[in-house]
């Protein structure tokens, strides 16, 4: 597709890209929708993290059963992402223990740091991208 | 060059504020636009939280929208600095990149 | 400067959208360049030729097709986006382009700055 050449052409300009998670799934379209993004932004060889604070956690909760709201369960899509070369999921520590959550109940294996952390990396980005 | 975050909802109605405060770091910009102007009114249940923040980051408030909702730069808390929209170009641009805590 | 800007919210139900133009018309007025306004979530919803508003309240939709006149602005509304609410070509206002997902990687590739406008 034409939307990839820019990254297929030899594009020298790498920027770090990080897509803030901040809301739970299913209640508001924020989740699924920021990760049509990333797939599509894993096509142009940038330097892609995905941070997961606040209620984002909750996109990563292994064993969600959508078929009775009658909405498609995307979170499978989050194990998939190895597949697209985007290895560098952030969750935050404080968001996880606020929520009575430990790294065993998500569904894939994330980077746990804490908020200072977490903060020093929010900084070294240049472009942050939050849903 | 720091980082510009930008929050939009009143911290007496939600946490994004308390959430953009826990990560990010001393010395970087916060802009309160929209709904967030409320945060950083003197005597309110965030002001204390607010005036805390601001000892060692800058906060900004985005006049307009403070205007619009019927309060004056004199009843903000001590040691923000009220922009207009054309403030808040200039803070994009002297930052390294911007972060909305939407 | 060349500045991105992001709307992430639909018109009158929030003030991004009009936070944003606020925000692309004062960076205008300085002379920087926007690189791209790229519409996504409920943010498609700007482009809709169809919005009439009462006529003591501004038109979020016509006020963005003649900024984009005005300045040669490209307007990019995510097609998958789009599609999920019904914003198609046939009601795109004037100024409106319809293109993928791509284009907002893009913008945050080639502009200096991505401001991003939700809720």
């Amino acid at each position: 597709m034409s939307d990839t050449q820019a990254g297929e052409g030899g594009n020298s300009k790498v920027r770090r890209f990080m897509f803030v998670n901040r809301k739970a799934p299913y209640g508001t379209i924020y989740a699924l929708e920021a990760l049509e993004v990333v797939l599509i932004g894993a096509a142009f060889d940038q330097d892609v993290s995905l941070v997961f604070v606040d209620d984002g956690v909750y996109q990563l909760k292994k064993g969600q059963q959508t078929k009775d709201i009658g909405q498609k369960n995307f979170s499978p899509t989050y194990r998939a992402l190895g597949d697209y070369d985007i290895e560098k999921l952030y969750v935050e520590r404080e968001s996880l223990q606020a929520r009575g959550l430990a790294p065993d109940d998500l569904l894939v294996p994330v980077r746990v740091l804490g908020s200072a952390e977490l903060g020093v990396l929010m900084e070294e980005q240049d472009v942050v991208l939050s849903f | 060059m720091t980082v510009l975050h930008t929050t939009n909802k009143s911290p007496l109605q939600t946490r994004d504020l308390q959430s953009c405060l826990r990560l990010t770091r001393p010395g970087c910009g916060i802009l309160l636009l929209e709904d967030a102007v409320y945060g950083a009114l003197k005597s309110t249940e965030a002001s204390e939280m607010l005036a805390e923040a601001a000892k060692d980051r800058r906060i900004y408030v985005l006049g307009p929208d403070l205007a619009a909702r019927g309060f004056t730069p004199e009843e903000l808390i001590a040691g923000v600095t009220v922009v207009d929209y054309g403030g808040f170009v200039d803070l994009v641009a002297e930052h390294h990149h911007v972060q909305a805590w939407v | 400067m060349k500045f991105g800007i992001l709307v992430n919210e639909g018109p009158y139900q929030h003030q991004a959208s009009d936070s944003a133009y606020q925000f692309a018309v004062a960076a205008l007025a300085k002379g920087h360049e926007i690189y791209r306004v790229f519409f996504y979530n409920d943010g498609v919803n700007n482009a809709n030729k169809l919005t009439e508003p009462p006529q003591d309240d501004r038109n979020i939709t016509r006020q963005w097709s003649a900024l984009a006149a005005a300045h040669n602005l490209d307007m990019v509304v995510c097609v998958a986006a789009g599609l999920r609410r019904g914003i198609k070509a046939e009601i795109l206002a004037p100024g409106f382009n319809i293109s993928g997902l791509g284009q907002l990687i893009q913008a945050g590739i080639e502009a200096d700055r991505l401001v991003v406008f939700g809720d």
